[in-house]
């Protein structure tokens, strides 16, 4: 049943699609061609490459890396065979890239995938591990997302390879992000390094052909034996230092002869070069084409170290280099400094000339004219179509039947209309839209508990902040802890919806279940909320507005820090589970005789599922409407209700 | 082959639109011919737009130039005006002409154009087939079937370098033997849309 799959946040295909698909991933055929996401590209090479232990935190554009682990590792549990790896939901990134370190100090062949911004919570981690150094090879993936399609900013990770003295590879096609991964546990083993693979969006959510590698048999259990050089106290870390600097020499060499860095050629070539990495060489490659430019194409794939010989060759060969890299100038300014060490006297474009941005995605249509500008030659291609026709906006919003709705529409019933409302990062950052426009600020992942905290000393308004249950365990605990501690009078809201659904479902230390679907030790909010000293807690089922909105009012009432867990699953899990169960979803009815057209329903609780006809009629769209049935609650006049009882 | 094909699919989150593009992009490997297939995840999922592109032939990049899609595949008639970056002239358009109103509509007073509107602004920039996928889907069998409707349409659209049998076999693949039916019908109806219209 092709389309019968409702799109559940990257479950895209049906069961039986999905058992095809880790059949196909899994098949042990060296030389077959198959399809893959470039997400799934990266976990086929960890399993080339024998890989024993993957952790993760869940992010997009990262999160099908991990899945696949997990929907591989379920997979094999139910046929009761072995998986042949460990794989772990960690609770947060820190915490995965250390579980996976730990795997490595004792030989085991480790993957950690995140986010960009993951990186950040793992940050602290990742700088010393540098200086300690891996044993089994170790790929720490990054998955950075230009543009910001789902993120709270665009930072370059490749800085994080600068700055912490990691090797690095940065593939361009899926093919290349398997081969990368593969061959990239070779390289961290022999320069005794955890290795960055830094990818971006465009290639994590890129399909292409991939060319199957044998299957590696996994090593499967280490052996730790202990060594005083892992202690970094300060007199280690002096001696690591000089070593982790001669590590990155020896990088540098293996960057030489990497056959993922690579001289191409478009047309008959002089002295135009071009200097690209990652997706960017794509559309280079296709527009230098489609201009006829002659021109010679350094395509790097290691671009930390880069190949000091080699990129000083190619710049002493040309008189003039453009410098192709999505967001910041890593390689350009690498590049210039390189120019000015061998006194060459070439003309480099790039960012600081302004051909190129520092900003967002590059397209074909950006590469093509900034090339048409630098080479004064002719956009081939047509200006685009623009609609004369306004069009209406289409953001993502939270989905009918969605307990945050419930819950945010109860908040707005007992709280003051300057009350602050500091958010986080999940489904429920969708509440900023209109009409609910319950959020004010958003830093980061736990960021929404630690300003309650900070409003709470700088302002005499009321402050309620929110979180989701993945959140709350991820980074969330701490800044509860501190409100505690320091008396922070402030209302601290966990969304408890039984799951980490914006990233797709994953389990978390709240849920019965670990990744591997085996069954897990469940954790309660409320339990750990009061083990960190809350003395007001309040657990309520959002569906119940009524009963929410008094709790509410209870908590800011409250003296000191409270906790309301707001508990109910999401509503795409409970559709999902009724659908299996073969129970009804009940839907619901306006009776317009009673209708009023007051407009709460849509105006002012704001469920998709509801809309005016042309007539300016009030109507629930069945195909949309999940069930809830909260707007029945909402309506002030009674006139709506579940159907069958009309 | 060293054509490029260009297809850029669109429409509303939860509409299969990122499915439709895998099986293409199946299709074509099975064809040994080069493909990319782009889609973009996360946010798009909770009832936004989506927009996947497939390019097939000589191609390097996921991504393709402005004004050069050969089919922009449309389940919703907004999502093909929104995309309207990718037509020329010679584009085809096929779109489904069932509109799904954005809540922005009801709650951020936009409008949601007039479909004669719509469909009138394709067709001045490009070569539109708007079809009634639901209805012809509805007759084949199913509602579900919808999209197989469109790939259908995208079949007999005469853009594919392959057959249309391998786009079909493509699609029934994945599919219980009981549907398999009710699916080959939903194609077959798809091309006929296109080579009546």
């Amino acid at each position: 049943m092709l389309f019968f799959f409702y799109h559940i946040l990257g479950k895209r295909a049906s069961f039986t699609a999905l058992v095809l698909i880790m059949t196909e991933i899994t098949e042990d055929k060296p030389g077959k061609h198959i399809l893959l996401l470039g997400n799934e590209a990266i976990t086929r090479g960890a399993l080339e490459a024998g890989v024993d232990v993957a952790t993760t935190y869940p992010g997009t554009p990262s999160s099908e890396i991990a899945d696949t682990f997990s929907a591989i590792a379920k997979e094999a549990i139910r046929q009761k065979k072995d998986p042949g790896f460990y794989f772990q939901y960690s609770v947060n990134e820190k915490v995965a890239l250390e579980v996976a370190a730990a795997a490595s100090f004792c030989g085991l062949r480790s993957l950690t995938c995140m986010k960009h911004v993951g990186l950040n919570v793992a940050s602290d981690t990742f700088m010393t591990y540098m200086y300690v150094g891996c044993r089994g090879g170790h790929i720490i993936v990054s998955a950075d997302d230009p543009y910001c399609h789902s993120s709270q900013n665009e930072q370059d990770n490749r800085y994080f390879a600068l700055f912490g003295g990691a090797p690095m590879l940065e593939p361009t096609t899926p093919q290349e992000a398997k081969e990368m991964t593969r061959l990239g546990f070779d390289i961290s083993e022999q320069l005794h390094l955890p290795l960055l693979l830094r990818t971006t969006t465009r290639l994590n959510h890129a399909r292409g052909p991939i060319t199957l590698n044998a299957l590696q048999q996994p090593r499967k259990k280490g052996y730790f034996n202990k060594d005083p050089l892992l202690v970094t106290v300060p007199a280690t870390a002096r001696v690591k230092h000089p070593i982790l600097l001669k590590q990155l020499d020896e990088a540098e060499k293996i960057s030489e002869k990497s056959p993922f860095n690579e001289i191409l050629t478009v047309g008959k070539p002089k002295d135009v070069g071009i200097v690209t990495s990652g997706v960017s060489y794509t559309y280079v490659k296709e527009m230098a084409e489609e201009l006829h430019l002659d021109v010679k194409i350094l395509k790097l794939g290691m671009t930390h170290p880069i190949p000091r010989n080699l990129c000083e060759k190619f710049i002493k060969s040309c008189s003039s280099i453009i410098m192709v890299e999505e967001l910041e100038p890593f390689l350009e300014n690498q590049f210039k400094t390189l120019a000015y060490d061998v006194g060459a006297d070439v003309k480099i474009y790039g960012k600081s000339t302004g051909h190129f941005s520092r900003l967002y995605e590059y397209t074909p249509d950006i590469v093509v004219e900034a090339f048409s500008k630098i080479f004064k030659v002719k956009n081939p291609f047509p200006t685009p179509v623009r609609s004369s026709l306004k069009i209406p906006q289409r953001p993502p919003s939270l989905c009918p039947g969605c307990p945050h709705r419930a819950t945010y529409y109860a908040v707005k019933k007992a709280a003051t209309k300057d009350t602050i409302y500091p958010t986080d990062i999940g489904c429920y950052t969708l509440g900023k839209e209109p009409p609910l426009e319950m959020a004010d600020v958003l830093l980061c992942m736990g960021s929404n508990a630690g300003m309650a905290c900070g409003f709470s000393i700088a302002t005499d308004q009321k402050i309620i902040s929110f979180m989701g249950d993945s959140t709350f365990f991820h980074s969330g605990i701490p800044p509860i802890i501190n409100a505690v501690h320091h008396n922070h009078d402030v209302v601290i809201t966990v969304l408890d919806n039984r799951t980490t659904a914006m990233t797709g479902h994953q389990p978390h230390p709240g849920t019965p279940f670990d990744g591997m679907g085996r069954s897990a030790k469940l954790i309660k909010v409320e339990d750990v909320v009061k083990g960190c000293g809350v003395e007001h807690i309040e657990i309520v089922d959002p569906n119940k507005i009524k009963e929410t909105t008094a709790a509410f009012k209870r908590a800011l009432v409250f003296k000191g820090p409270s906790v309301v867990v707001s508990k109910s699953p999401c509503i795409l899990l409970e559709v999902q589970r009724k659908r299996k169960a073969k129970e009804d979803i009940q839907l619901y009815h306006i009776n317009q005789k009673i209708c009023k057209r007051c407009k709460t329903c849509i105006g002012r609780f704001g469920c998709p599922a509801l809309y005016f006809a042309e007539d300016g009629s009030v109507h629930i769209d069945a195909a949309q409407c999940n069930g809830c049935g909260n707007c029945m609650q909402v309506c002030p006049f009674g006139a709506i209700s579940a159907e069958d009882s009309i | 082959m060293s054509k490029k094909i260009s297809i850029v699919l669109t429409g509303v989150g939860g509409q299969g639109v990122i499915t439709a593009a895998n099986i293409l992009g199946k299709a074509a490997l099975k064809e040994k011919i080069g493909v990319f297939v782009s889609e973009i995840h996360g946010m798009a999922q909770r009832g936004g737009a989506v927009v996947c592109t497939v390019r097939m032939g000589d191609v390097s990049s996921p991504l393709l130039p402005s004004g050069t899609a050969d089919v922009l595949l449309s389940t919703e008639p907004v999502e093909a005006l929104r995309n309207i970056c990718y037509v020329n002239k010679k584009t085809k358009v096929i779109t489904d002409i069932h509109p799904i109103i954005p809540f922005t509509v009801a709650v951020g007073g936009e409008q949601y154009p007039k479909l004669d509107e719509i469909f009138k602004e394709l067709s001045v920039h490009a070569e539109l087939f708007a079809i009634d996928a639901l209805k012809i889907a509805k007759e084949a069998g199913a509602i579900i079937t919808k999209n197989t409707v469109m790939l259908g349409a995208l079949a007999a659209s005469g853009v594919l370098p392959f057959r249309s049998k391998v786009l079909l076999d493509t699609i029934l693949e994945d599919i219980p033997e009981k549907y398999k039916e009710i699916n080959k019908k939903a194609f077959q109806s798809g091309m006929k849309a296109i080579q009546s219209a």
